[in-house]
C-alpha cells in the first residue's frame, strides 16, 4: 500500500427517514470513530439498509444530519460524496471488463492514461485478481465478483466504505475467507467502514462495534462482547445469541443488589439498578452456557424436568422445563462419561451474569 | 402408439407456413420475370424497366429515409419516455403502460384519420399556432413528409417502447446507484451504463419501427396522399390500378430486399450488444 489514508469520523445525528407515512429510520444517532468497522445489525425491515442508503446519498432523510469529519454532506448528491459502496449483488457493470469496472470511478473523476492503469493494477493486486483484468463479470465466480466490487469501490479512495450485506450471497466457507479479507483490507487502509447485515455471527466477527436496530431505532450501540454479555433491551437480548427468560419478583433490596424470587422456586442475589424496587416483577435473562445442572437441592437451585439432550459439536445442549412452565436451554461441554440422570436441579454457573429486565404484568 | 418426434409435431405448422407464405413468395419472384402484364412472355424486361428508371431509386431512397426518420423520431421521444417509465411509481407505471399500449388497440385506419383531424388546415395544430400568433398562415402538414413522420412516430411508438421498457426494467437498479457512488454524473451514467445495456431493446425497437413504417401503406397514402410516393403505393398502383403484376412483383421484391438489408444490419448490431444483458 503506497498511501494509508487516515480514517474519517462519521456522525449520524438524529436521522429520520419516512416512506410515505411509515418511519423507516426513527431518530438514529451514531458517532463512528476513524478507522472503525461498525455493523448495522437487525431483522429485515429494521431500517439498516435505508440508513446505509441515506449515508450513500441514494435516499433523502426527512430530518437529521450526516457528517464526515465534522462536515455535513446532506446537501451533496451521491456522486459528490466520495463514499464507496459494495452491494449485496455486487452491481458490477456487466458490459465492462474487470479492469474497466475498476477504472469506472477513476474516469468519472477525470483521471486519464497511465495513472488509471497504475491504479487498476494496484487495486486488482490488493484483491488478488491481477490476472483477471480482461474478464467480463459473468466469467467470474461469486467470490471473485465480490473482490472486483471491492476493488472498484476502493480504487477511488473513498472517505467511508459501506458494505450492504456483502457476504450474504457467498457460501459458508468462502464467506469466512472474504470476511477475513475485508477485515484485512480495511485495517491496512484504515477506512471507516459500515457493514449492514442480518447475520449476528458476521457482525460479531467483523465489526468493532455493533448497532443493533429494530423498527427504525438503534436499540444498543456497543462492542460485540458488551452486546452479548450486557444486552440493554429485551429485543437485543433475544436477537443476539440464545437466551433463557424466567419470571421473578424482587423480594429484597440492599445497595446495588436485589434478591429475586424466581417463579420456578429459588432465590437469586443479583446486581440490579435502583429501577428495580421492592416487589417489582422482573424477567431474568441467562445465556444457556451460564446455567448449570446439579443433583444437590439448595435455596439458589430450582427444580427442573429434564427433556432432550442434543450433542452439537463439542457441546451438549440440554432442554428442560421449570416448575412454572418456562422452557430452558442449558449448554455444557460434552464429556465422554454419560451425564448423571439425578441432576434435576438448575443453578447459575459460577461466572454467570444474568440480566434483569422489567416485566409488565 | 409410437411416440412422435418433435419435428413430426411441428410438421403441420411448417406445411401451413410453407403453403401460405413461402409458395406465394416464390410465385411473386416467378411473376417478376415476365415481360408483359398478361404473364405470358418470360424475360427480364420489368426488372430492366424498374432498375433503369432514376425515379425508382428516388422512391426506394424516400421509402428508406421515411423509415429512418421515423426510427430517429421514435428513439428521440421514446427513449426519454422509457426512462420516465423506469423511474415512475408502480401506480404511474400502470397508467403509462396503458397509454403506451392503447394505440395498438385501435385500428391503424382510425389512428391515421385522427391525425388528419389534428394536422389539417383547420386542425388542432394550425388552430392553436395561429391563435398563439406563432404563424399567420396555416402550416401545410398533410401530404408532406413532416406530417407523415409525425403521425407514423405516434402510430409506431408502442413498437419502440415495449421492447425498450422490457429490457430496461430488467436492468439491476443498483447499477445506477453504483455508478453514482463512483462519482459519475447522471449523464455519464446514462451514456456509459444505461444506454449500452439497453441496446438489445433499442435495436429490437428500431427493427420493428423501421419494418413497420416503411410498409405502412394506409398511413403513407392517407396522410402522404398521392404527392408522396413510396414503394407500397407504387405496388398498389401497379397491381390494382394499372394491373401490371410483373412490375408490381419487381417493386415488391425490391421493398422486401431493401427492408431486409436494413433490418439485418440492425439485428447484427443487436447481436453484438445482446450478450451484455443477463450477465
Amino acid at each position: 500500500m503506497q498511501s494509508t489514508p487516515a480514517g474519517r469520523t462519521l456522525d449520524v445525528e438524529d436521522l429520520t427517514v419516512r416512506y410515505g407515512q411509515a418511519l423507516a429510520v426513527d431518530g438514529v444517532t451514531l458517532a463512528i470513530e476513524p478507522g472503525e468497522v461498525v455493523a448495522l445489525l437487525g431483522p429485515s425491515g429494521c431500517g439498516k439498509t435505508t440508513l446505509l442508503r441515506v449515508i450513500a446519498g441514494f435516499v433523502r432523510q426527512a430530518a437529521g444530519r450526516v457528517r464526515v469529519d465534522g462536515a455535513a454532506i446532506d446537501h451533496l448528491p451521491a456522486n459528490q460524496r466520495n463514499i464507496g459502496i459494495v452491494f449485496q449483488n455486487y452491481a458490477l457493470f456487466p458490459h465492462m471488463t474487470v479492469a474497466e469496472n475498476v477504472a469506472y470511478g477513476l474516469r468519472a473523476r477525470g483521471m486519464r492514461g497511465s495513472e488509471v492503469q497504475a491504479r487498476i493494477s494496484r487495486f486488482l493486486d490488493v484483491v488478488q485478481l491481477g490476472g483477471f483484468r480482461e474478464r467480463l463479470p459473468r466469467q467470474l465466480s461469486g467470490g471473485q465478483q465480490q473482490r472486483v466490487a471491492l476493488a472498484r469501490a476502493l480504487a477511488v479512495e473513498p472517505s467511508i466504505l459501506l458494505l450492504d450485506e456483502p457476504f450474504a450471497a457467498l457460501d459458508r466457507n468462502l464467506r469466512l475467507d472474504m470476511q477475513i479479507e475485508v477485515k484485512r483490507l480495511q485495517r491496512t487502509l484504515g477506512l471507516t467502514t459500515i457493514l449492514v447485515t442480518h447475520d449476528q455471527d458476521e457482525a460479531m466477527s467483523v465489526a468493532d462495534r455493533i448497532a443493533v436496530m429494530n423498527k427504525g431505532r438503534v436499540e444498543q450501540f456497543d462492542t460485540p462482547v458488551a452486546i452479548y454479555d450486557r444486552p440493554q433491551t429485551l429485543f437485543v437480548n433475544g436477537f443476539i445469541g440464545t437466551t433463557n427468560l424466567m419470571n421473578g419478583k424482587v423480594s429484597a433490596r440492599e445497595g446495588g443488589t436485589a434478591t429475586v424470587a424466581l417463579d420456578a422456586g429459588a432465590t437469586l442475589r443479583l446486581p440490579a439498578s435502583a429501577d428495580f424496587g421492592l416487589g417489582a416483577p422482573v424477567l431474568i435473562s441467562v445465556r444457556p452456557e451460564q446455567l448449570a445442572l446439579s443433583s444437590v437441592p439448595g435455596p439458589d437451585a430450582w427444580k427442573i424436568v429434564p427433556g432432550l439432550s442434543l450433542p452439537i459439536g463439542a457441546q451438549l445442549v440440554h432442554e428442560a422445563r421449570t416448575a412454572d412452565g418456562a422452557s430452558l436451554k442449558i449448554v455444557e461441554p460434552r464429556r465422554t462419561t454419560p451425564s448423571d440422570t439425578a441432576r434435576i436441579y438448575c443453578t447459575l454457573a459460577a461466572d454467570a451474569r444474568p440480566t434483569l429486565f422489567p416485566r409488565s404484568t | 402408439m409410437k411416440k412422435l418426434a418433435e419435428w413430426q409435431l411441428a410438421l403441420p405448422l411448417t406445411l401451413a407456413f410453407a403453403s401460405i407464405f413461402l409458395a406465394p413468395l416464390l410465385m411473386l419472384v416467378g411473376v417478376s420475370f415476365f415481360n408483359d402484364d398478361k404473364i405470358t412472355e418470360p424475360g427480364f424486361g420489368q426488372w430492366a424497366k424498374f432498375l433503369g428508371d432514376p425515379f425508382s431509386y428516388k422512391v426506394i431512397f424516400d421509402t428508406m429515409m421515411l423509415g429512418l426518420k421515423t426510427v430517429c423520431a421514435t428513439i428521440l421521444i421514446g427513449y426519454p419516455l422509457a426512462l420516465v417509465y423506469l423511474d415512475a411509481s408502480p401506480r404511474l407505471q400502470k397508467v403509462l403502460i396503458f397509454v403506451i399500449v392503447m394505440p395498438l388497440l385501435l385500428s391503424v385506419v382510425v389512428r391515421t384519420f385522427a391525425w388528419i383531424v389534428v394536422l389539417g388546415r383547420e386542425g388542432v395544430v394550425n388552430t392553436v399556432l395561429m391563435q398563439l400568433g406563432v404563424i399567420s398562415e396555416p402550416l401545410r402538414l398533410l401530404q408532406t413528409e413532416l406530417g407523415l413522420v409525425i403521425s407514423l412516430t405516434q402510430i409506431e411508438m408502442p413498437l419502440m417502447l415495449l421492447p425498450l421498457i422490457s429490457v430496461m426494467s430488467r436492468l439491476d437498479p443498483n447499477l445506477r446507484d453504483a455508478s453514482a457512488a463512483l462519482g459519475a454524473s447522471r449523464w455519464r451514467t446514462l451514456f456509459t451504463v444505461i444506454v449500452p445495456l439497453s441496446m438489445p431493446g433499442l435495436v429490437a425497437g428500431c427493427l420493428l419501427v423501421f419494418a413497420s413504417s416503411t410498409t405502412a401503406f394506409i398511413s403513407q397514402t392517407v396522410i402522404g396522399g398521392v404527392r408522396l410516393i413510396y414503394l407500397p403505393l407504387l405496388i398498389w398502383q401497379q397491381s390494382l390500378v394499372v394491373f401490371n403484376w410483373p412490375f408490381a412483383a419487381v417493386v415488391s421484391i425490391t421493398l422486401l430486399i431493401s427492408v431486409l438489408t436494413v433490418v439485418s444490419a440492425l439485428s447484427w448490431l443487436g447481436r453484438r450488444s445482446g450478450g451484455y444483458v443477463h450477465g
